[in-house]
This record gives C-alpha cells, sequence and structure tokens, in this order.
C-alpha cells in the first residue's frame, strides 16, 4: 500500500491523494488539476477514499503519509501563511448577502442569497445563485459534522433569540447573523476537506434543499449511538492533545474576559453619551442669552455634538463587528473541544479494543481481529486531521483577531481624528474673531 | 514706612480718555519724563499696578479659633514687589504676609459694602462643590487647596488692577500691613453698612420706575448664574463617565497580558498592546485635573453674576428709596395744603377725628404747620439726597458694569478656547496610544 506521491491528505475529497497538495503547503502547482490531468501510476483503489461518508472506511493509515503529513506542517513558515489571501489554492468562492424578508401564512423568516463562483469539477455549473434561510445553514453544519467527525466544523452564529428581547427583523440583527453566515460559508469552503462534502454541493448549487428533516434527525440519533456504543475510558491522553486542551480552556476564559470587557465600555460609552449630549445643550442654551459670545458658545455645542456623532460611530461598529466575532470565536473553541473530546473517545475505544483482543489472544490465540486495526486507523486518521485542522485554526485565529484587533484600534482613532479636527475648527474660528477685535481694538 | 515707588497711573475716563491721577505723596517722586512711562506696565489694558502681587504658597496651622476650639486651617502667603523695581530688573526680596481665607472674605466683604457700584471679583469657592466623584471633596486635599491658591492670587490681581478699587487704603493695608489690618477694617464701620445691605438684598419690595438697563442686566445675571451652574454640573457629570470609560480600559491591559501567557507568536504583540492600554487607562487622571481649571474659570463667573446681581438689586434699592422719599413729600405736601386750606383732599385720620370731634384750636394748627414745615424741608433734603445717591450709583454703576461685560467676554471667550486647545490634546494623546496599539497588534 504504498503511495507514490506522498503528499496529501488522506481523508480528502474525490480527488486522487495524489492530486490533491497539502492544505497548509506552499503550492507550487495548482491544487485543482484540470479534467485532464492523468493520474500518475501506483495508485490504487484504496485510495479512493469518497469524502461524506462515515470513517468507517479506513485510510491508509501508514507510517509514511503519516509522517509526510506531520512533516509538511514543519516545513511552513508562519509569517507567510496567509489562507485567505493565498488564491492560488482557491477556487471555490462564495458569498452570503442580499437579506430578504419572507411573509407567509405560517410563518415570516430571512432567506439570504449565497452566490458561488467555481472553477471544480465537482460543480457542473461554475458560477450559482440560490437563497437560503438560517435553517439551511444549521442542516448544512449538523451534515458536516456527522459525515466529518474527526474535522472542526467552523461555528453558526447563535441559533436561538429571544422573541421578546431581540428583534429577529431588525436590520442590525439581520446584518450581524448574515456576517457570521458569510464567514461561516467561507471558512468551510476553504478548508481542503470539508470543501468537497457532497452536502455542501447540494447547499450551494440545489435549487430546492430537500433537506429531509426526519433523516437529519435521524442522523443525531445515530451520532449519539455511536459515541455511547464506544463506552470506553481514556486512559492517557496524549500531551499534545493535553496542552491543547489547556489552552482551549484558558482561551476560552480570556476571550469570555475580553467579551465583559467590551460589553462594559460599550455600557460606559453609552452613558457618557448620554452626559455629552446634555452638556452640548447647555452651551446651546447658554448661547441664546448671549451676545458676543453666542458664536463661540454655539460653535462648543456643535463640536461637541459631533463628538457624540463620532462616539455614536464607533460604538456600533464595536457592537456590530467586533462582539460578534469575538462570541464567534467561543462558539469555534466549544467545535473544538467537541472534537477533541471525539478523538478522546476513538482513541479509548481503539485502546479498549486492542486491551481485550490481546487478553483474548493470550488466552486461545484468537487474532487480533480486523475490526481493532480499523479503529487504529480511525484514531490515528483522527490524530492526523485535528492537528491538521489545529494548525490551520491557530493560523485563522491568529488572522482574525490580528484584524479584529487591529480593526478596533482604528476605529477609535478615527473616532479621535474626528473629535480633533472638530475642536481644531472652531479654534480658528474663536481666533480669527480674537484677532478681528484686537485689531479693531488698536486702531 | 513701606517703601514703594508709585508711578503715574492711568485710569480710564468714561469718555475713554486717558487721565493721569495725581501719585501718592508718601513716595520717591520720579521725574516725569518718559522713562517714567517706561516703567509702567501694560496689561492689554491700561490699566496698572503698583506692585507685583502673587499667592506664593499655601500652609496647614493649628491655632484656636473664637470659641477656643483647636482647628486647623490653611494660610496662603502674599508677597508683592514694587513694580519700578521689577521693571529696572532689580529683584529685591518680596514683601510678605500671610492671610487666612476668612480675612480674603473680609476684605471682599468691605469692597462689596464700600462700593456698592462695582462687580466686586468673586473669591474662589469656600467649599469645593460640582465635584465630579473621584475629585476629593475635602478642603484640606492638596489639589484644592492649590487651586483655591491660584484662586485667590486671582482675585488680589483683579481687584488690584481695577480701577476703582485699586485705589482703596484698605485693600493696600491687607497687602501690605500683616498685623492691624483687620482693626482699620472694622474703624471703617462697614460692618454696619453690611448688615443693613444683607437685609436690603432679601428684601422684596416693589419699584415703580426702575431703570430698563438695570433690569435688563439684573435679568442676564440671572441668565448667566442658571447657565454657569448648568454647565458646571453637566461637565461634572460627563467627567465622570469618561472617567469610567478610560479606566475599564485598563481590564484589557491585564486580560491581554494573561492571554499572551499562553500564545506563542502572537504574545509579544498582545503583551505590548497591553502595556498601551494601561497608559491609555491612567490617562485621564491628568486630563480631567487639567480640566478642572477650565471649571474653575467658569466658577468665577458663577459668582461673578451673584455680584453683577447685587449691583442690579443695589440700584433697585437707591431708586426704591428715592420713590419712597419722593412719595413721602408729595404726602407731607399734600398734609401742608389740607391743613393750610382746610380742604380735605384724601382721607386721612386726623381729618376723620376732626369731622367726629371737631377741629382743633389755631395754636395747635399752627404748632402742626410749622412742625410739616421742617419735616417737608427734611424731606426736600432727602429727596435730593437720594435723587443724586440714585444717579451717581447709576452713572458709575454703569461704567463698571460696561468693563465687566467687556472683560467677561473676552475671558470666556479666552476660556473656550483653552478647553478646546485640551480636547485637542486629550485627542492627540488618544491617537498615540491607538496607534502604538495598533503597531502592537499588527504584530501579532
Amino acid at each position: 500500500m504504498s503511495i507514490s506521491a506522498p503528499k496529501g491528505l488522506a481523508s480528502s475529497g474525490q480527488k486522487p491523494i495524489t492530486e490533491i497538495l497539502h492544505p497548509l503547503s506552499a503550492a507550487e502547482e495548482p491544487l485543482s488539476p484540470g479534467p485532464d490531468v492523468t493520474v500518475s501510476g501506483g495508485r490504487d483503489k484504496e485510495v479512493g477514499l469518497t469524502n461524506g461518508t462515515p470513517v468507517e472506511t479506513p485510510s491508509p493509515a501508514s507510517a509514511s503519509v503519516l509522517f509526510n503529513r506531520l512533516h509538511l506542517d514543519d516545513d511552513l513558515d508562519p509569517d507567510t501563511r496567509d489562507p485567505y489571501a493565498d488564491t492560488e489554492t482557491h477556487d471555490l468562492f462564495v458569498t452570503v448577502d442580499d437579506p430578504k424578508k419572507h411573509v407567509s401564512t405560517m410563518e415570516t423568516y430571512i432567506t439570504y442569497r449565497v452566490s458561488t463562483k467555481t472553477s471544480r469539477i465537482e460543480f457542473d455549473l461554475p458560477e450559482y445563485s440560490v437563497r437560503r434561510r438560517y435553517q439551511d445553514f444549521d442542516w448544512l453544519r449538523t451534515k458536516l459534522e456527522d459525515s466529518q467527525p474527526t474535522h472542526l466544523i467552523p461555528p453558526l452564529p447563535e441559533k436561538f433569540v429571544m422573541k421578546g428581547v431581540v428583534d429577529r427583523f431588525s436590520e442590525e440583527f439581520v446584518e450581524t447573523r448574515m456576517k457570521a453566515l458569510d464567514k461561516f460559508l467561507k471558512r468551510v469552503a476553504d478548508h481542503p476537506v470539508l470543501s468537497f462534502n457532497p452536502h455542501l454541493n447540494a447547499f450551494l448549487s440545489a435549487k430546492d434543499l430537500n433537506k429531509r428533516q426526519g433523516l437529519a434527525l435521524l442522523t443525531k440519533v445515530g451520532e449519539s449511538v455511536k459515541s455511547v456504543a464506544g463506552g470506553y475510558k481514556l486512559r492517557v491522553r496524549p500531551p499534545e492533545f493535553c496542552a491543547l486542551g489547556e489552552y482551549l480552556d484558558t482561551f476560552n476564559q480570556k476571550l469570555g474576559t475580553i467579551d465583559r470587557i467590551a460589553q462594559r465600555i460599550l455600557k460606559e460609552q453609552s452613558e457618557y453619551l448620554t452626559e455629552l449630549r446634555e452638556y452640548g445643550t447647555v452651551y446651546a442654551s447658554w448661547a441664546g442669552s448671549e451676545e458676543e459670545l453666542q458664536r463661540p458658545l454655539e460653535g462648543v455645542a456643535g463640536c461637541v455634538t459631533t463628538c457624540c456623532g463620532a462616539l455614536e460611530d464607533m460604538s456600533e461598529n464595536m457592537s456590530q463587528d467586533f462582539l460578534p466575532v469575538l462570541r464567534e470565536y467561543i462558539l469555534y473553541i466549544e467545535s473544538m473541544k467537541n472534537v477533541l473530546r471525539k478523538r478522546d473517545q476513538s482513541q479509548a475505544e481503539y485502546e479498549g479494543r486492542l486491551e481485550a483482543a490481546v487478553l483474548r489472544k493470550q488466552e486461545d490465540r484468537t487474532p487480533i481481529p480486523a475490526e481493532v486495526e480499523k479503529c487504529q486507523d480511525k484514531m490515528e486518521c483522527f490524530n492526523a486531521d485535528l492537528k491538521a485542522d489545529w494548525e490551520r485554526w491557530q493560523s485563522n485565529k491568529r488572522q482574525d483577531f490580528k484584524q479584529l484587533l487591529t480593526g478596533m484600534a482604528d476605529k477609535n482613532v478615527t473616532y479621535y481624528e474626528k473629535c480633533q479636527a472638530a475642536w481644531e475648527s472652531l479654534i480658528t474660528v474663536l481666533q480669527d474673531k480674537q484677532t478681528e477685535d484686537k485689531t479693531s481694538e488698536t486702531n | 514706612m513701606i517703601n514703594i515707588n508709585i508711578t503715574e497711573r492711568k485710569v480710564m475716563a468714561d469718555d475713554g480718555r486717558e487721565e493721569s491721577l495725581g501719585t501718592d505723596d508718601d513716595s520717591d517722586q520720579t521725574g516725569a519724563d518718559g522713562s517714567l512711562n517706561n516703567t509702567m506696565v501694560e496689561e492689554g489694558s491700561t490699566l496698572m499696578r503698583r506692585m507685583e502681587i502673587c499667592v506664593a504658597e499655601a500652609e496647614k496651622r493649628s491655632g484656636k479659633n473664637a470659641v477656643s476650639m483647636q482647628e486647623t486651617y490653611t494660610v496662603y502667603l502674599i508677597e508683592t514687589r514694587p513694580m519700578d523695581a521689577v521693571a529696572e530688573g532689580r529683584n529685591p526680596a518680596p514683601d510678605c504676609l500671610w492671610r487666612r481665607y476668612s480675612e480674603f472674605e473680609l476684605l471682599r466683604n468691605y469692597l462689596i459694602v464700600t462700593y456698592p457700584y462695582i462687580v466686586v471679583p468673586p473669591l474662589p469657592e469656600k467649599r469645593a462643590e460640582f465635584v465630579w466623584h473621584k475629585l476629593s471633596a475635602d478642603n484640606m486635599d492638596p489639589d484644592f487647596v492649590e487651586r483655591r491658591r491660584v484662586g485667590l492670587e486671582n482675585f488680589l490681581l483683579r481687584v488690584a488692577s481695577h480701577p476703582v478699587l485699586s485705589n482703596d487704603k484698605i485693600l493696600y493695608y491687607f497687602l501690605t500691613e500683616e498685623h492691624g489690618w483687620k482693626e482699620a477694617v472694622y474703624e471703617t464701620g462697614f460692618q454696619a453698612k453690611a448688615d443693613s445691605r444683607l437685609r436690603a438684598l432679601s428684601a422684596t419690595f416693589r419699584v415703580r420706575n426702575p431703570d430698563k438697563c438695570f433690569m435688563e442686566m439684573k435679568h442676564y445675571s440671572d441668565e448667566l448664574q442658571s447657565h454657569t451652574s448648568q454647565l458646571l454640573r453637566a461637565r461634572a457629570r460627563v467627567a465622570d463617565r469618561l472617567y469610567g470609560v478610560y479606566k475599564v480600559h485598563g481590564n484589557y491591559g491585564r486580560v491581554f497580558s494573561e492571554w499572551s501567557a499562553i500564545e506563542k507568536e502572537m504574545g509579544d504583540g498582545l503583551q505590548s498592546a497591553g502595556h498601551h492600554m494601561d497608559a491609555y487607562a491612567a490617562s485621564i487622571d491628568d486630563i480631567l485635573e487639567e480640566e478642572e481649571h477650565y471649571a474653575d474659570q467658569l466658577k468665577e463667573y458663577l459668582f461673578y453674576a451673584e455680584a453683577l446681581r447685587a449691583v442690579c438689586r443695589k440700584h433697585e434699592l437707591t431708586q426704591f428709596e428715592l420713590e419712597m422719599a419722593s412719595q413721602d413729600l408729595i404726602s407731607k405736601k399734600q398734609q401742608r395744603e389740607e391743613l393750610a386750606t382746610g380742604i380735605v383732599r384724601t382721607f386721612s385720620l386726623k381729618g376723620m377725628t376732626n369731622k367726629l370731634f371737631g377741629q382743633e384750636a389755631p395754636e395747635q394748627r399752627e404748632a402742626r404747620l410749622k412742625l410739616l414745615e421742617d419735616l417737608i424741608a427734611e424731606g426736600e433734603e432727602t429727596v435730593k439726597e437720594k435723587t443724586i445717591e440714585r444717579a451717581e450709583h447709576v452713572e458709575k454703576a454703569w461704567v463698571d458694569m460696561q468693563r465687566f461685560k467687556e472683560q467677561k467676554d473676552k475671558d470666556l471667550r479666552e476660556a473656550l478656547i483653552n478647553y478646546a486647545v485640551m480636547q485637542i490634546s486629550m485627542c492627540k494623546k488618544g491617537i498615540q496610544v491607538w496607534s502604538n496599539a495598533k503597531e502592537c497588534f499588527l504584530k501579532m
């Protein structure tokens, strides 16, 4: 079972392994060769792993493949990695926009336009435009989770909103949700494995998404059955996954703190804004009883009003852009923890079965069943996928937070710049009047 | 004997002409040539001060007060130096004495009683008011004491550069005679006037023909008072809130630091950004402390409004007294007429009793007539006095109110400019900090 071209993930899509580059490698060759690519020799059927099928299908868990995967990880220079900017590996572009309200007798809901542009052969057409609602995204995510349990699925924005508290149809809410859905879909589309999932394909291209809710339910049940069926206890978690787990816990904590701080700041700013508005009106009303000082006082009132506007803008931005992204990452961490747990499960299951099999072998020379090997494969696959996804996640996280925090800094700078400009123009007006007065005095 | 060179003082007369007043007698007269003019210091206006005055320091003292209780109070050091010495480049040691706040109050009370047609500069507040909650309301707080020192100096400078007040002897003694000053003040007998003034200020009396301009000015003083106090309160609330916004950012500093501990590549950037957040949070203290100076400028005019109002009330009082005196004179004249002609025009008790009980004897009538004549003569004097008093007050007060108006417009405009400058400085600091933080984030 040797693979001639050692690159590529085992559990990748319908492509032959040899043609698929490791997602994190600096791409020198195009990722998706056209239909005229010939498959190099030495490739066998066992490589024909299809995406979207449950993981009972074993991956060629030979050491060399494993090694190569990991080896490639180390090769990467973290600073040049920018998955979003790496256009050479991108051949699937998705966008979520254009929210519209639908009113029917049964319910009212919002749909979004999902646009796709792609050169992938898995798709019949190069472009698609369909309308989807949140339910559909939720379906997709569930499907992805079920069919790709070893992979980290990006999170969706919150499903439930308290009807009395949040207006589900307000422009702000819809806008924020849409941005999150767009991000979700982009992350999936960028993922080297998930993007080839047939459910994604259906989501992006099908006219009518036949969700078959019943089946979804079944799958969910099946999932839980699968996880319960194991019931094995993990002995020792490998140190690298321990570190992962600890990191996630601490990171989660810190994000929660940052979220609270950001909310507190918004609250304080809102109270400041209230007082500032009142402050401005006092200047304006004073101006009414003055002659010479009328214009200066009105000028100050105007400046204060401008500052209020600038502050309002910044607060709105923070609330719409900053907080949701933060919250999304908290959800992401939950997803990652889930995957970790599943990995632990698969390890526990393997070790459990192995132990049982070894004991039996000692007793009555029963050979180790193939099942055990399957478990091993599953576990090792899990480990590899998880590691790869982890690296990817770390890199994305770094970019995302860099963007998020510089965005926050930018907004603050803009706010102060606006205020400064307002006060500076007031000073020139006031000082001009001063020199005017002085010259008339001396004349 | 304090030896101070007194140089020519120029006073702005009503019509804008400058006229020189005579110099004091206890001085070394320097020749009235061109060189003398060089020693006069123009302060942007043509008013002059004989001496350089400053309130240099503040100190805590302990002593027994009037009711023999131990108390702690603050005294302020007043330093004076003759102006010509300064101008000539000599640097003699200043004369100095210590005064406490209550003595300043005494001086001011004397001035407002003695010059009821002058808008007398106010003192800085006795107790800290309009305080935003982080700022101390404690009178012993060093920042408060410092601001008060500045306020007291400002008061002295204003008084000493006032065309009328600066000539006052009591003021001079306040600046130069540490002991014996209080006696001098009380000797002026201003206390008695002070009491009647206070009563008059709070009394309600109806004036028939107050001067329209004064009534407008009084109305304006109410507006000024209302607006400045509103503004001060609103500003304090804004300061409070702004403080909160800045300080919460300090939490970012802590959490970024903690977060950086678990990150590899992102760690350094986060850590340094955290420091900038700490700096941002700390910066608000200085910003708001500086803004207190602006608040003090507003407070001065809040209190000035009261002084302005007092001058208007004094006008009402003189007008009222004149009206009363005139009314009194008229009624006395009428009584005389009635007595003389026997015709009763107005109702009077005497008239009634006369009708009921018969008229009085001619000798009594003569006596009463004589008395009335005396009273009328007195009354006419009174009316003359009151007319002059009123007219003088109107004339002098009007001059000073104009002066005050110009000063107020100039000062408040400057205050607003300074406030804008402060805001710009705050914005620049903000831009600096967040740009620095952004640099750190980019390095993550």
